[in-house]
């Protein structure tokens, strides 16, 4: 049994120990690889993101002066609401159409159409209804010329992010290269610029023609109240369930149930929790679909498993020289539990729910099954009952709902709502990572 | 502090020296766990270090195989030859080291493998087998070699961790044994040993004094009395005295060693 | 009295027990340290016997009698009228917006209350349409008789139901408010209620398994009741026709799945091992702390943001690859969703969940065997390749068994990136589809729930809902049986 190894100087390192090492740095290569990999998604995800999603908050609008004769508008002079209303929007288009046709002729634009309306895919075709409404809330206006900022269209806006070429439009129907010819132009006299849309953030879905008038406010309405929901019952139930399994179940065969019960429902599919929602909640309860408070019970009993679980970490996290102490002092069982061991287990409690609340916040496939896609939510809810009840989307319903409509500009929207749902996250997230610093006691 | 470290009286030139530790010191971080130890550890004799919790006689015997890189906080300083070579020096691999110098740990540590495996990892990894039959050898004479062979011979197969506590410690000296090495390291191998496993074992490290340089650390002086040839008496991160174990414990020259081994202090 | 005029009346009932409770608790002794409990408990005693028992009735009452009471006029219509149990539900449908359009005109005052029984068939859809309730069709005489019973068995039910619940709320005031003195031990009677609470809340977890397996099961039945079994089992063709005449055979939808899955686990299988391997057995804190946090980021990300990346960047990327006039010329990918794309985006997600599940199990090897191996002269990787990972193999494969129950019912990536075509095919560059992304589809059309094609969701959910278990509950066996062992 002579061996190389155990005989010769430690100074020499021989081939088997050279081959050895080799594979050693290797071995270490493949794992640094695997990190790298794992941070290069995550840095190509982000940057996506980022890149794809920012756009969405610039919006290219118009300045324009728009006249607002008396004879068409309000052809009666008695300024009757009811008159003014009878007025559709197609009565509204031509007056937009002249003023964008003045605008250039004041600022010596050539216009190369000849027909005014011809300049429309310049403007979305929301203007209109933006003007009408704004002079039947101000009929005073009537009869004089005021300036509207009027939305341009998804085209126009997308030729001002790069998104929209002259190549890409040539075999577009709706708008053609001369348009983008006057866009220049106008540009460079200052009626059209774009700016940071606000609109995005507050407002509400559009129809799928109308990519520039979409935004995520109505839909972050939605998922308001769905969260105020999911902690309004997840909370209390969770809490509750944990205080019995954790401090008074006694070890038996319906405790190992219920907890064999709990930890497989963390494990279910997401979507299984959906089917539940529509048969029981809608086709045997017969509650309203598409509403928040639907999407809240099934969010909340998709949640309860995670706040129960973390729940549970915090309550054992005490220790029980706490409780023998309150015991020994003749507290009864429940005054230990309510007065020392819940208090001191707080902070890990709501750590634990702000994470099971962000993730509810971004779950997506549950709410397909309960119909809070494919429906438009154009308005927001009016009081606090509708806004439980009444159909509405949630963030990530609307994106979901955007990423299917084919047009790019909706893909931007879709990016960008995803941005602001992320921002919503990272908030929830790093606010329970303070409390865990600023709260977290190590026994 | 240079006082407490005695002059090694054993002449280096009446047996051959393995181990010589030159004003070694360790850190743990900003604890200095070993201060200034200097001693000559002699071949096929059976070196016991000795000495109250704490006083970092693990740590050192840790040093000897450079066990101790693994933990990060750690740094050795000063002079340990093995053979007249440095262990520390930058060109040597601690693999190879650790080849030479083989470790039982405190407690058993089979792998979660066969009985078979647990030996063969060793020759394995350093390839000292060129075939199966080779291998078979080895494995039947470490067995051996540990005591162990009659009480496992039917069941190579069965998990190591199968064993009872003795068995498993002694399969752990027989796996250490199997890659032929030069020196053996013990750190407190007895401890979560009983008394008849204890005897096993101890029976065993006078055997293997034959072939290798053991030094074991332990906290019963009865055992090093049994085992041991020599004796090192670790204080508070000193070597405060090191002789032959018969002079250790009958006529101890520093009062330090004469308190612990009476059990005034430790 | 409406549900929650009830409830506001036994609230104040429960205060008034509380307020009366207590204060009878206190007069009935003279020092109030003799009381067998705190004051607070007698007060909260006769609340809780006055509210609980009452709201759960009235609870238990909203939700049962709608189902009693459309049983009963269920019975109304004459069989003549429907074909199948899908038509008497819509016309059942009906039956209930007629009942309640009649309400709401009885309200704004179109009708007389008394008028309502008098109603004439032909003029009430005009009526109903008057006050904001617009029918599809014509109200025939059926539809209306059946409405009115339906209108004054709910009264009649509304009746009896306020009479009960007061009934009860009272009784149970009188009985411990009558039974209040001061020997009465309040504090353990109250926590006795406490304790039945703590216990309802943990069995909701119970209730909701058990009502996803109802929904699933009775679904599943009716459905088979329409299709046979055997053609949805082992029927290769996925060919739904709301018309009739569907092929609805699941093996094309579970190919999708199962080839999906592997190549998500193929992706995040040896990142996130090796990932693991490295960060607890290589990496200095400082990389830890700052790679490990970054990795877990990428579960944190809701799975609409992967499937959108599956659909718009991912899915084109690999097209500019592997498509027709690609980088590769190879032209084996047709469009942008497809296997691939959806794998590959999953894979992204599951590295985090492989990962850190794994770090967990490395981490809990004993260092003791990773010293023995050391003490052997063995390098790191020999270490952690033949100990470390024999040793957390089991631990290991339930995390990956976990991972793969992930990745079978993740629903959004696969919807938005996989595809809607069912086909059994090879090549992972074609579009396929999967039982969850089905489901969608299935039951987010105007369907009507009762055909096959719909009810055909529930069956898929049914295998999805197995199947997941079945991986869950190994994974979970093999994991703690992996703990107990280091514990």
């Amino acid at each position: 049994m002579t061996d190389a190894t155990n005989t010769g100087s430690i100074y020499e390192i021989d081939a088997r120990t050279k081959k050895r090492n080799a594979k050693e740095a290797r071995f270490k290569l493949y794992g640094l690889i695997a990190i790298g990999m794992g941070l290069l998604f995550l840095i190509a995800l982000v940057s996506t993101i980022i890149v794809r999603g920012v756009p969405a908050f610039q919006q290219a609008k118009l300045t324009l002066e728009v006249a607002l004769p008396a004879e068409t508008l309000d052809p009666n002079g008695a300024r009757n609401p009811d008159d003014l209303r009878k007025v559709s929007t197609f009565g509204y288009s031509p007056l937009v159409d002249q003023a964008l046709a003045d605008a250039l002729a004041a600022n010596d634009i050539d216009n190369p159409f000849e027909d005014v309306a011809d300049l429309r895919p310049i403007l979305s075709s929301s203007v209109a209804a933006q003007v009408r409404d704004r002079v039947l809330a101000n009929p005073d206006l009537i009869g004089g010329t005021s300036e509207f900022q009027l939305l341009a269209s998804s085209r126009v806006d997308g030729y001002f992010k790069g998104r929209v070429t002259r190549d890409s439009v040539a075999r577009d129907n709706n708008i053609d290269a001369a348009h983008f010819d006057v866009v220049d132009a106008m540009a460079e006299a200052g009626i059209i610029s774009t700016g940071f849309n606000w609109d995005f953030i507050t407002g509400a879905d559009a129809s799928e023609s109308r990519p520039e008038q979409a935004g995520i406010g109505v839909s972050m309405v939605g998922s308001l109240f769905m969260m105020f929901v999911v902690l309004a019952l997840s909370l209390p139930i969770g809490v509750a369930a944990s205080i019995y399994l954790e401090e008074f179940a006694t070890q038996n065969r319906f405790t190992d149930i219920i907890e064999v019960n709990i930890s497989n429902l963390a494990a279910v599919p997401s979507i299984v929790f959906g089917i539940l929602g529509l048969a029981v909640f809608i086709q045997f309860m017969h509650l309203p679909q598409s509403a928040p408070l639907v999407g809240g019970l099934v969010l909340t009993l998709m949640t309860l498993p995670t706040i129960i679980i973390s729940t549970r970490a915090s309550l054992k996290a005490v220790p029980p020289s706490i409780r023998e102490a309150a015991l020994g002092i003749g507290a009864s069982k429940m005054q230990t539990v309510f007065h020392h061991v819940l208090p001191l287990a707080m902070p890990g409690i709501l750590t634990g729910t702000i994470i099971g609340l962000a993730q509810a916040l971004g779950e997506t496939a549950p709410l397909l099954l309960i119909g809070m896609v494919g429906f438009i939510a154009s308005n927001y809810p009016d009081g606090v009952a509708a806004g439980f009840l009444d159909p509405n989307s949630a963030m990530p319903a609307q994106i979901y709902e955007w990423a299917k409509r084919a047009d790019p500009a909706y893909y931007e929207r879709a990016w960008g709502g995803i941005i602001v749902l992320l921002i919503f996250l990272m908030t929830m997230n790093i606010l329970a990572v303070i409390l865990r610093r600023r709260f977290e006691r190590r026994w | 502090m240079m006082k407490d470290n005695v002059e090694n009286k054993v002449g280096v030139d009446a047996m051959n020296t393995k181990f010589s530790a030159k004003d070694v010191q360790v850190y743990y971080g900003d604890n200095h766990a070993i201060k200034d130890v200097n001693v000559e550890i002699l071949d096929k004799t059976v070196t016991a270090f000795i000495g109250p919790s704490g006083c970092g006689k693990s740590t050192f015997l840790r040093s000897l195989n450079r066990m101790n890189d693994t933990i990060p906080i750690c740094r050795v300083e000063g002079d340990i030859l093995l053979d007249g070579e440095d262990i520390n020096a930058p060109q040597v691999d601690p693999v190879q080291l650790r080849a030479k110098v083989g470790m039982v740990f405190q407690k058993p540590n089979p792998f979660p493998k066969s009985i078979y495996d647990n030996i063969a990892y060793g020759p394995r990894i350093h390839g000292l087998a060129r075939n199966k039959a080779e291998l078979d050898e080895i494995v039947e004479k470490s067995l051996r070699r540990g005591a162990i062979w009659d009480e496992v011979k039917d069941r190579l197969d069965a998990p190591g961790t199968g064993l009872s506590g003795g068995q498993q410690q002694r399969l752990c000296i027989a796996r250490a044994v199997a890659t032929e090495p030069e020196v053996l390291l013990m750190d407190e191998p007895c401890s979560a040993l009983d008394p008849i496993a204890t005897a096993q074992v101890e029976e065993l490290i006078d055997e293997l004094k034959q072939n290798y340089s053991v030094i074991i650390v332990t906290h019963s002086m009865q055992q090093a009395a049994r085992v041991s040839q020599k004796t090192a008496f670790f204080h508070l991160g000193n070597l405060v005295e090191y002789d032959d174990t018969t002079t250790i414990f009958t006529n101890p020259r520093d009062p330090r060693t004469e308190s612990y081994i009476t059990g005034r202090i430790g | 009295m409406s549900p929650l005029i009830l409830l506001i009346v036994v609230l104040v009932l429960a205060i008034a027990g509380y307020v009366l409770g207590r204060s009878r608790a206190v007069s009935s002794v003279e020092d109030v340290r003799t009381l067998h409990s705190l004051p607070n408990f007698y007060g909260m005693n006769v609340a809780m016997l006055a509210f609980v028992p009452a709201v759960l009735l009235l609870a238990v009452w909203v939700i049962v009698q709608p189902m009693v009471v459309s049983g009963q006029v269920r019975s109304d219509i004459p069989e003549t009228m429907y074909e199948n149990r899908g038509a008497l539900s819509l016309i059942m449908s009906d039956v209930q917006r007629v009942a309640d359009g009649i309400d709401t005109a009885i309200e704004r005052g179109v009708i007389a209350a008394g008028d309502a029984a008098t109603l004439d068939a032909s003029g009430v859809r005009a009526t109903l349409g008057g006050v904001g309730v617009a029918l599809g069709s014509e109200v025939s005489p059926e539809v209306l008789s059946a409405a009115l019973d339906y209108r004054s068995a709910t009264a009649t039910g509304d009746w009896i139901r306020t009479v009960v619940v007061l009934v009860v709320a009272i009784a149970g005031f009188l009985y411990a408010y009558t039974g209040t003195s001061g020997t009465l031990r309040a504090r353990n009677r109250v926590e006795g209620g406490v304790l039945i609470l703590l216990v309802t809340a943990a069995l909701i977890a119970i209730l909701t398994t058990v009502g996803i397996i109802f929904s699933l099961l009775f679904n599943t039945i009716e459905f088979f009741r329409l299709y046979p079994a055997t053609e949805f089992f082992f029927g290769t063709t996925w060919a739904p026709s709301f018309g009739g005449g569907s092929q609805l055979g699941i093996l094309p939808l579970l190919w999708g799945t199962l080839y999906i899955s592997i190549i998500a686990l193929a992706v995040a299988v040896p990142i996130g091992l090796f990932a693991a391997i490295y960060l607890s057995e290589y990496a200095g804190p400082k990389l830890r702390s700052f790679a490990k946090p970054l990795l877990e980021v990428l579960a944190g990300i809701p799975t609409i943001v992967y499937g959108l990346f599956a659909l718009l960047t991912v899915g084109p990327l690999l097209v500019d690859v592997f498509g027709n006039g690609g980088l590769l010329g190879v032209g084996w990918m047709q469009g942008g969703t497809a296997v691939m794309t959806a794998g590959l985006v999953m894979g992204i997600m599951l590295i985090p969940f492989v990962s850190s599940l794994s770090d967990d199990i490395i981490n809990a090897v004993p260092q003791a065997m990773r010293d023995g191996s050391y003490g052997l002269g063995a390098t790191q990787s020999e270490t952690i390749k033949q100990v470390v990972m024999p040793a957390a193999l089991p631990g290991i494969v339930g995390a990956i068994l976990l991972a793969a129950s992930r990745a079978i019912g993740e629903t959004m990536i696969v919807v938005l990136g996989a595809g809607a075509a069912a086909r059994l095919s090879l090549n992972p560059f074609e579009a396929m589809t999967t039982v969850t992304a089905k489901i969608v589809s299935q039951l987010t059309g105007d369907a009507d729930f009762s055909s096959p094609e719909a009810l055909v969701a529930f069956s898929l959910g049914m295998t999805l809902f197995v199947v997941t278990l079945c991986l869950n509950v190994l994974a979970l066996y093999i994991v703690r049986k992996y703990r107990e062992q280091y514990e």
